[in-house]
């Protein structure tokens, strides 16, 4: 009986006991006791569909035949539910346990695969792998996969990729929830259960493959069989892609709108593909800039000529850098006009390098600094504020701003700064503004009332 | 008759403003000062040996300053409930008092002790003198809710009175003609016990560089304000490489603890500002660690799950890993970042570390590098930290691991420059890690990047010496701020591309301190709507809006199938149902990892469950049509089915 099973591996691990009802027809009086389901545990987690036919039956004070409810309003009520309850729910007769199996609910499945000694996190039921493997494959459209740090776990989501064989799939997620275990499946089996993935469902749209070992063959299959379709790839530190293995795919997915990379693999070459007059408009380029040791990684420059040409041809893109460098690997960035819109600083940047932010940086919307030296970066702010235009955010942790640079940075930019977050200890109370004075002369700028971030002193 | 009274010590180690203890004496014929304490709980609890000094240390002084007013203090060995019923009769008690706890766990013991006091016939007298104000009258001020930012804290009690000064100390004259009556064998009954009493093994342990007690505290004090005076600034002190260092004038341990009074630091503090800044009234920024302290007291006193993050209402579960190897290099300063190794190094050894400290060192274990969950943290602190109290402990892990309170979280503390910029000399470092000692001020943060000619003259190679850094910052740091943004952007239902704006909090303006949508009664339209909405129509506007961050009060509103939609999370082991819901739900609502781009209103977007947003644009885009066609298909599939 496929109401059983389900019910059985949904409801062992919520931890409530499974309502057992009469299956079949099944009539519902105002004051039945008919509803078991309204007792003890199962009572809190009661959906509210339930309840709310409860209260509607209530009302009319007649008798409604529960089981002849058209499929499309159980449909309806199902999309609300969980898939524990919807799997309690379709316990209850025959033509509710129908509608549990209908392909509109089981377009979206996120696979959660955790190991105890790992995470805190469940997994996701063996038993209901399988039975999406067996019933349910070629319905699924949007498919993620949430792994620990447990290598297992990442191989245990290979191992479901690689059965994934009749489905059309549109957007896969592979997601690490905690270190990176992707990295540790060995690159052979990550990569061909990917690919089987990719001949399979010839329609994949979004990937979002951060931190995996994807690598240039698997991209140039994804190419072969969705270059249509792929409108969002995201693969952040992805080590064993090169600069031509992305640039393949921007030369034949022309409808790739969002891209997410490392900054070693953004080239001349891939920005004037991108711009290419058959690619679409860009929307969304992330780009991460990472070092762990000072001086390993040498960072090349890329021209203005080709910063320009992706915004000749995508005016409205949003380019977003992440930088986590040394303050002295800054030198190949900003020294010409960027295009760049959201920039953070994840380590210490320069007070140079503020700088040429706002020589270069016209078209700069949010700017995150987590730590500069301890020289005032006054000038470098009104600079910003004299230059971007467009900013409307901006955060600042350890560094450091004499209280009446502030003000005037905040006075240039007035109300067009939506976010300001500017921890407390940044700002230097000099001879015109003390701390206390501060908040009330930005918030007169700003027009709302503004406030420093505080940390505890504990 | 003049009634026998019992002082029952908890916190509040002290004879200066004790208002509980003063209430025991007055009028009474006898008074006796208890202190409960079980031996066999002192050595399998997990206090360290610095704390069990420090306590011990705390209740020495205490009864040398009773027996200056011929008084003893009895430390009693048991439990309070076992013990109270056999004292109140062998002593002919009529009158308990104690100092009011406001921990969710203290209030629930002393509700039990009061119900066995009363039907022993013994009236109850509790006192608040452990903060400065009654944290049920700022709660009841804030709507029943306790506040849960700063800023509305603050607000909040501008609106309140001054907190009442400190009362007199207990003194001889106030004593009158009670007496404490003190038997031959006091000492071997009731006296305070060594910490080898207690199983601790003191063989070469160093002496205290906090030592317990009133009176230390009160020398503390003076020394405190006198600096203060002298400086005559009362801004926050700019942090360098002395601010690291155990301070002769720091007090926080001596107000854990009770030895000092909050009040009478407060009020000093007062004084002193009026005396210099001639009589102009201070700001709330001369109390701030007070504030900070009392914003604590008052975010736990409701919540007895405030010190974990499974079923607490406030807290964004966040998928933490699990990593106990980790946590232990952590905990036992073996990162291979001297800057962290050498501040855990100071914890364990001396049993305070300044406030930027624990900073960086938070922020390491969990969402800076680690990715370990708070409550293990935690629970190291409250082994190690003089100053640790639950309700401090608790709120400031969450706060430093950004798992509450709404704060920023694009500030992520890096275990080289931090310290570097704070102590670029490595004097700290040299301090606590003798085995750097060698190392030039240019490689002691990062010595792994010495050359081994360096290394070599250092007499430390790194990997055998000292150990190798445990996490690549860069690459970790860069994962985490990626996994809190996109958490905080489920709990904010933002989905633009900026950072700051995926904290689910707003400057709104509107006058009630900027951030605080969340208070009953003063929340925006959108935030009470989404609260009592039909399924799936989420307050908040559709473009670029953020809907209120009231998802985090909204946990037992339990009939809200709009968030439900996903599958089948959740932790482990949830003891209560209705917040297990409450979470499950937040945790279902932040664990969506979504390519943080304003998508296009797809039906169904990628990634995880979706949020309230998501699900009413599916609606809205689910036009008539689109619900035919669904039906349409759902009745040929219904028939398929039937078919086989």
């Amino acid at each position: 009986m496929a109401a059983a099973t389900t019910v059985n591996y949904y409801t062992n691990y919520s931890g409530s006991r499974p309502c057992r009802m009469k299956r079949g027809r099944l009539s519902i009086k105002p004051d039945s006791e008919v509803l078991p389901i309204c007792d003890g545990a199962v009572k809190r987690r009661r959906s509210a569909a339930v309840g709310f036919l409860c209260s509607q039956s209530q009302q009319h004070d007649s008798v409604e035949d529960w089981g002849n409810l058209p499929h499309h309003v159980v449909l309806h009520i199902f999309q609300y539910l969980s898939l524990v309850d919807r799997a309690r729910a379709s316990s209850v007769c025959r033509p509710w346990n129908d509608v549990f199996h209908i392909p509109d609910l089981w377009r979206r499945f996120e696979f959660e695969l955790n190991q105890p000694a790992t995470s805190y996190l469940k997994s996701t039921h063996p038993d209901l792998i399988q039975q999406i493997i067996k019933r349910h494959a070629q319905h699924l459209q949007y498919v993620s996969f949430k792994v620990d740090s447990c290598t297992e776990s990442a191989e245990a989501a290979c191992d479901i990729l690689s059965q994934l064989v009749n489905c059309t799939i549109k957007t896969l997620g592979l997601i690490s929830t905690a270190r990176p275990s992707f990295m540790n499946v060995s690159q052979s089996h990550f990569v061909s259960a990917l690919t089987v993935v990719f001949v399979n469902s010839k329609s994949l749209s979004s990937i979002k493959i951060d931190d995996t070992p994807v690598d240039d063959p698997s991209l140039k299959v994804l190419v072969a069989n969705n270059s249509d379709t792929l409108k969002l790839l995201k693969m952040s530190s992805c080590p064993h892609v090169s600069p031509a293995g992305i640039l393949c795919v921007a030369d034949q997915c022309h409808g790739l709108r969002e891209l997410a990379l490392n900054y070693h693999l953004l080239s001349d070459e891939l920005l004037l593909a991108l711009s290419s007059e058959k690619h679409v408009h860009l929307e969304h380029l992330r780009i991460d800039v990472v070092s762990e040791n000072p001086g390993q990684t040498q960072f090349h420059t890329i021209k203005k000529s080709s910063w320009d040409a992706v915004v000749h041809h995508s005016p409205k893109v949003n380019i977003v850098m992440y930088f986590f460098l040394y303050e002295e690997e800054f030198d190949p960035f900003f020294c010409e006009q960027t295009p760049v819109t959201h920039l953070y600083f994840g380590r210490a940047v320069s007070k140079e390098m503020l700088g040429r932010i706002g020589l270069n940086c016209p078209r700069l919307v949010e700017l995150v600094v987590c730590a500069n030296g301890l020289e005032p970066l006054d000038e470098e702010l009104i600079r910003i504020a004299e230059r971007c235009k467009n900013l409307t955010a901006i955060g600042l942790g350890e560094c450091e701003v004499t209280c009446s640079g502030f003000i005037e940075f905040v006075k240039m930019c007035g109300s067009r700064l939506t976010q300001l977050s500017i921890m407390e200890e940044v700002l230097v109370p000099d001879n015109s503004y003390s701390l206390e004075q501060i908040h009330n002369e930005v918030s007169k700028y700003l027009g709302r009332m503004w406030f420093p971030d505080m940390m505890p002193t504990w | 008759m003049a009634p026998n009274s019992i002082h029952w010590f908890r916190k509040g180690l002290r004879l200066h403003d004790n208002p509980a203890l003063r209430e025991a004496a007055r009028g009474a014929c006898t008074v006796r000062c208890v202190y409960f304490l079980d031996p066999w709980f002192a050595g399998s609890s997990n206090l360290g040996v610095n704390r069990w000094r420090f306590l011990l240390q705390c209740l020495e002084d205490l009864d040398a300053n009773l027996q200056k007013l011929n008084s003893r203090l009895f430390v009693i060995r048991g439990q309070p409930a076992n013990v109270f019923p056999r004292l109140f009769k062998e002593w002919k008690i009529s009158r308990l008092t104690f100092e009011y706890d406001s921990e969710p766990f203290g209030k629930e013991r002393d509700a039990a002790i009061k119900k066995l006091a009363t039907e022993a016939g013994v009236e109850v007298i509790v006192k608040i003198s452990h903060t400065l104000y009654d944290l049920d009258r700022i709660i009841e001020l804030n709507g029943g809710q306790p506040p849960l930012t700063y800023k509305r804290f603050q607000t909040l009690i501008s609106r309140m009175d001054p907190p009442d000064p400190p009362v007199e100390p207990l003194s001889e004259a106030f004593m009158g003609g009670c007496v404490t009556p003190v038997a031959e064998d006091h000492a071997e009954k009731y006296g305070v016990p060594s910490l080898e009493e207690l199983g601790f093994d003191t063989e070469g342990l160093p002496s205290a560089v906090w030592p317990g007690g009133e009176t230390e505290a009160l020398t503390r004090i003076e020394r405190h304000l006198e600096r203060k005076a002298w400086v005559a600034n009362f801004e926050r002190p700019r942090m360098n490489a002395n601010s690291l260092l155990a301070s002769p004038t720091g007090l926080s341990p001596y107000l854990r603890f009770g030895c000092l009074s909050c009040r009478l630091f407060y009020f000093k503090l007062t004084d002193l500002y009026r005396k210099v800044k001639k009589n102009s009234w201070p700001p709330l920024s001369l109390y701030g660690q007070l504030l900070w302290r009392e914003f604590f007291y008052t975010a736990a006193t409701t919540n007895p799950r405030f010190d974990r993050m499974e079923g607490n209402p406030i807290c964004v579960r966040i998928p933490w890993d699990r990593n106990p190897e980790a946590l232990a290099k952590w905990a036992e300063a073996k990162t291979g970042f001297p800057w962290i190794d050498a501040i855990m190094t100071q914890l364990r050894q001396e049993g305070w570390i300044h406030h930027l400290a624990r900073h960086a060192v938070a922020c390491f274990l969990t969402r800076g590098d680690l990715w370990i969950n708070w409550e293990e943290g935690m629970k190291v602190f409250e082994e190690l930290l003089l100053d640790a109290d639950w309700s401090v402990n608790a709120g400031s892990w969450m706060w430093l691991s950004c798992s509450s309170f709404f704060q920023q979280f694009f500030h992520c503390y890096c275990p080289v420059g931090f310290g570097r910029r704070t102590d670029p000399n490595g004097d700290f470092i040299r301090r606590y890690l003798p085995v750097l000692r060698g190392f030039p001020a240019k490689y002691i943060y990062d010595p792994w990047n010495a050359p081994d000619s360096v290394q070599a003259a250092a007499k430390c190679i790194v990997g055998i010496h000292y150990p190798r850094p445990m996490v690549n910052h860069a690459e970790a740091s860069r994962l985490n701020i990626e996994r809190m943004k996109q958490i905080y952007q489920q709990l904010s239902r933002y989905r633009g591309l900026g950072l700051l704006a995926s904290v689910p909090s707003n400057h709104h303006g509107n006058g009630n301190g900027g951030l605080m949508a969340y208070s009953p009664g003063e929340q925006p339209a959108a935030a009470a709507v989404s609260a009592a909405q039909a399924p799936g129509a989420a307050g908040g506007s559709v473009t670029g809006g953020k809907g209120s961050g009231s998802i985090l009060l909204n946990f037992d509103s339990e009939d809200q199938p709009g968030l439900s939609g996903g599958q089948q999370h959740g932790y482990h082991g949830t003891a209560d149902p209705g917040q297990a819901t409450a979470s499950q739900r937040l945790y279902q609502a932040c664990s969506s990892h979504e390519f943080a781009v304003p998508q296009h209103p797809g039906r169904l977007s990628h990634g995880g469950p979706s949020g309230k947003r998501e699900r009413e644009l599916e609606r809205e885009t689910m036009g008539d049509g689109d619900t035919h066609t669904s039906s349409r298909k759902v009745q040929r599939h219904s028939s398929e089915v039937s078919g086989k």
